[in-house]
């Protein structure tokens, strides 16, 4: 779906699936014809028009797109400078954008005649989301969460099982994401013949960080048209929050030829000088995992490290790979903003605008929070609002000190 | 010494008509010293090859038992710089008997490729195994292991086809190694026939030895594939020996070594006599 001009930043990967030195294929070679006739079918798929009109069928009647790009008034004038939009993702079915990307992955999976959906999930939006896929199309589906993430994130855990899904408690290593991760690449492994892996960001062995990449375009092609509706010219800066980095490449990816500048929000959790946190690009090295080379969290001998966020969903030690490249080059910026910054942004947000942000989300307006009053009255800021927080509300009450 | 080993040890496997067993065990498991003691003490118990796990946090192609081994070793420090120097220690020795290091690919990128071939070889390291480097990626680690005669052992599986086997062979040495199954370490016992017809189909493209492994836990097992097979590789079966010799605390208790070696010399008879 991207473009192929010369002189641009939207042409990766290349064939072998790299953006730079990132992005590869390192799995198991159990795995590899599957990776490759994944790709097979993707490539068709994304030049089958009726491929097109079915997924942009369902984003607008069961996701509920195009969600609004809102002018986010009070926050700002409380702010005091730049004008701030939100893009909407926290509108659409199912409360995140990990929504768009599983209708995409599904079709593909149906397209390749599998029979079995497995996934991976952090929050518990990309499990929701793939669990609401799976009833859609009437697929059986596991879903590995890792046990403290199941602690932290239960209205979700709850989401799932009446979807239908099976949710299987991941209690090996740091029992978040990035274990979650390593039980589904085993299980998917252990079922090459009948199930497919809906991955949940931008990350992953060639093509999940393409496909995943273009299945969230959506965010950023419609929110280029909307702000050009509204304002009759592009955005100034571009705030998205990066677990994986899906929801930040879904709205950067269309604008990265323009003169826009963009910031990705890293999850700082207690201080990016702490080894506490899961910012990859801001305190960590290229490395290799999960299929693909990026920048990562880990020790001098090359063991990844536990990362930490007070967002279940920012919580994992590695980055999407073409992230990486894009921090290498300096197209994006990648800044950290850590718990404390979060909850009180996650507040802010609440009150002035009567938008209850995920907490991943709200490290990207606690990002805005810091940009937006530096910046003339004339500056717009697109910011990507991934997801609602209902799903966080204990957490930040716990943290609040507050009893529910 | 390298790739030569490794062949060495298999010209002498074939002209006494039978199959080698390689054993896998977790390099600091469940701590330096035992785990050294251990591996001086598998060739004398019937270990033809020894394959030895590179501790890795991540270790997203093996089952429980692997997993478990690899966090052990891990939480009494051990790195990869360790596994070298136990290596180093084995080959005071012993210098005949092959030794592969398996396990992922972060940790060697971390140490720095030229680097860890370079030390892997002088500490006496013979192949490698890295699972999550597929044949797309060899530029990455068999290339330049090529270059300097490090075997680089390739695995084909239930689902490589033809196709891929000629693209796996092309930069992997020493031997095949063959998955049994589409799966992790220690899962299920494996069918025969299917193994063999891979097998046999193989051997029409290319003269390289092969191993089997995954799922085999028996010396009755071992001795079924050993019949056809080159090399049979247990490995989960083993670490679940040390596994039940240790205490809360990972500390060995007074017979783990002898256990685990009695095992191996049990597996090494079924082995050696599969085909008499
Ligand atoms: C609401 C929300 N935003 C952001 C993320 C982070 O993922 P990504 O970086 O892929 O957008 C998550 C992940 O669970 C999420 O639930």
């Amino acid at each position: 779906m991207s473009e192929n001009k010369i002189n641009s930043y939207r042409t990766g990967p290349d064939e072998d699936g790299h953006f730079g030195i990132f992005g590869g294929r390192y799995v198991a070679e159990t795995l590899m014809p599957l990776i490759l006739e994944v790709e097979k079918t993707y490539n068709h798929a994304k030049h089958d028009p009726a491929f097109k009109q079915e997924f942009h069928e369902l984003l607008k009647e069961f996701v509920g797109r195009p969600n609004p790009l809102y002018f986010a008034r009070r926050m700002t004038e409380h702010l005091k400078g730049a004008k701030i939009y939100f893009k909407r993702e926290e509108l659409n079915h199912t409360g995140a954008h990990k929504i768009n990307n599983c209708i995409g992955q599904i079709l593909l999976a149906r397209r390749m005649g599998k029979t079995r959906i497995i996934a991976e999930t952090g929050a518990g939006q990309h499990g929701v989301a793939t669990a609401t896929v799976c009833a859609l199309f009437g697929m059986p589906c596991v879903i590995y969460m890792g046990a403290k993430d199941i602690e932290r994130q239960k209205p979700n855990v709850f989401r799932m099982k009446l979807l239908g899904a099976e949710v299987v408690p991941v209690t090996s290593g740091s029992e978040s994401l990035k274990d979650s991760m390593n039980e589904a690449l085993r299980d998917w492994v252990t079922n090459v013949e009948d199930t497919f892996y809906i991955i949940g960001t931008a990350a992953g062995p060639h093509p999940y960080p393409e496909l995943v990449r273009d299945f969230q375009c959506v965010i950023g092609d419609e929110a280029r048209e909307q702000i050009l509706e509204k304002e009759g010219r592009l955005p100034d800066s571009l705030v998205a929050c990066v677990g994986g980095g899906s929801n930040a490449i879904g709205l950067f990816h269309p604008f990265l030829d323009d003169d826009v500048d963009m910031y990705a929000v890293e999850a700082a959790g207690l201080g990016i000088d702490t080894d506490k946190h899961a910012a990859s690009l801001s305190g960590g090295a290229p490395g290799v995992l999960h299929g693909n080379r990026t920048y990562l969290l880990m020790d001098d001998d090359g063991q990844i490290l536990e990362a930490h966020s007070i967002s279940a969903g920012l919580d994992y030690p590695g980055i999407g790979p073409e992230h990486s490249h894009l921090h290498d080059i300096g197209r994006v910026k990648y800044v950290p903003i850590d718990d404390n910054e979060a909850l009180e942004a996650f507040q802010l947000c609440t009150k002035l605008e009567g938008i209850i942000p995920a907490l991943e989300s709200a490290h990207a307006i606690a990002y805005v929070m810091k940009l937006a009053p530096t910046l003339p009255k004339n500056h717009i800021i697109v910011m990507g609002l991934s997801g609602r927080g209902d799903k966080d509300i204990f957490t930040v009450a716990s943290a609040l000190g507050e009893d529910i | 010494m390298g790739l030569s080993r490794i062949q060495k040890r298999f010209e002498k496997l074939k002209s006494e008509n039978c199959a080698g067993l390689i054993t896998f065990t977790t390099a600091g498991d469940p701590d330096y010293d035992t785990s050294l003691a251990l591996l001086k003490g598998l060739p004398s118990a019937g270990a033809d090859i020894i394959e030895l796990g590179m501790p890795f946090s991540d270790p997203m192609a093996d089952g429980p038992a692997i997993q478990e081994a690899s966090i052990r070793a891990l939480k009494n420090k051990m790195t990869l710089k360790k596994t070298l120097n136990m290596v180093e220690s084995f080959r005071e020795e012993d210098d005949d008997t092959p030794i592969i290091l398996m396990g992922y690919y972060n940790p060697i990128y971390i140490y720095g490729v030229e680097r860890f071939l370079h030390d892997a070889l002088k500490a006496g390291i013979d192949g490698l195994i890295i699972v999550d480097l597929p044949p797309e990626e060899d530029s990455e680690l068999a290339i330049p292991a090529k270059a300097v005669d490090m075997a680089m052992i390739h695995l084909a599986t239930p689902t490589t086809d033809q196709n891929r086997l000629g693209q796996i062979l092309e930069n992997g040495s020493g031997f095949l190694y063959y998955v049994t199954i589409a799966g992790i370490t220690g899962a299920a016992k494996p069918d025969l026939a299917p193994v063999k017809q891979a097998l046999d189909n193989f051997r029409k493209i290319t003269q390289l030895p092969m191993a089997v492994g995954f799922g085999i836990k028996s010396a009755e097992d071992a001795a079924r594939f050993a019949k056809f097979a080159d090399a049979v590789v247990v490995g989960s079966a083993i670490v679940d020996v040390i596994k039940s010799n240790i205490n809360q605390e990972n500390v060995a208790n007074s017979v783990l070594e002898s256990r685990v070696l009695s095992f191996v010399g049990e597996l090494a008879n079924g082995v050696k006599n599969a085909r008499k």
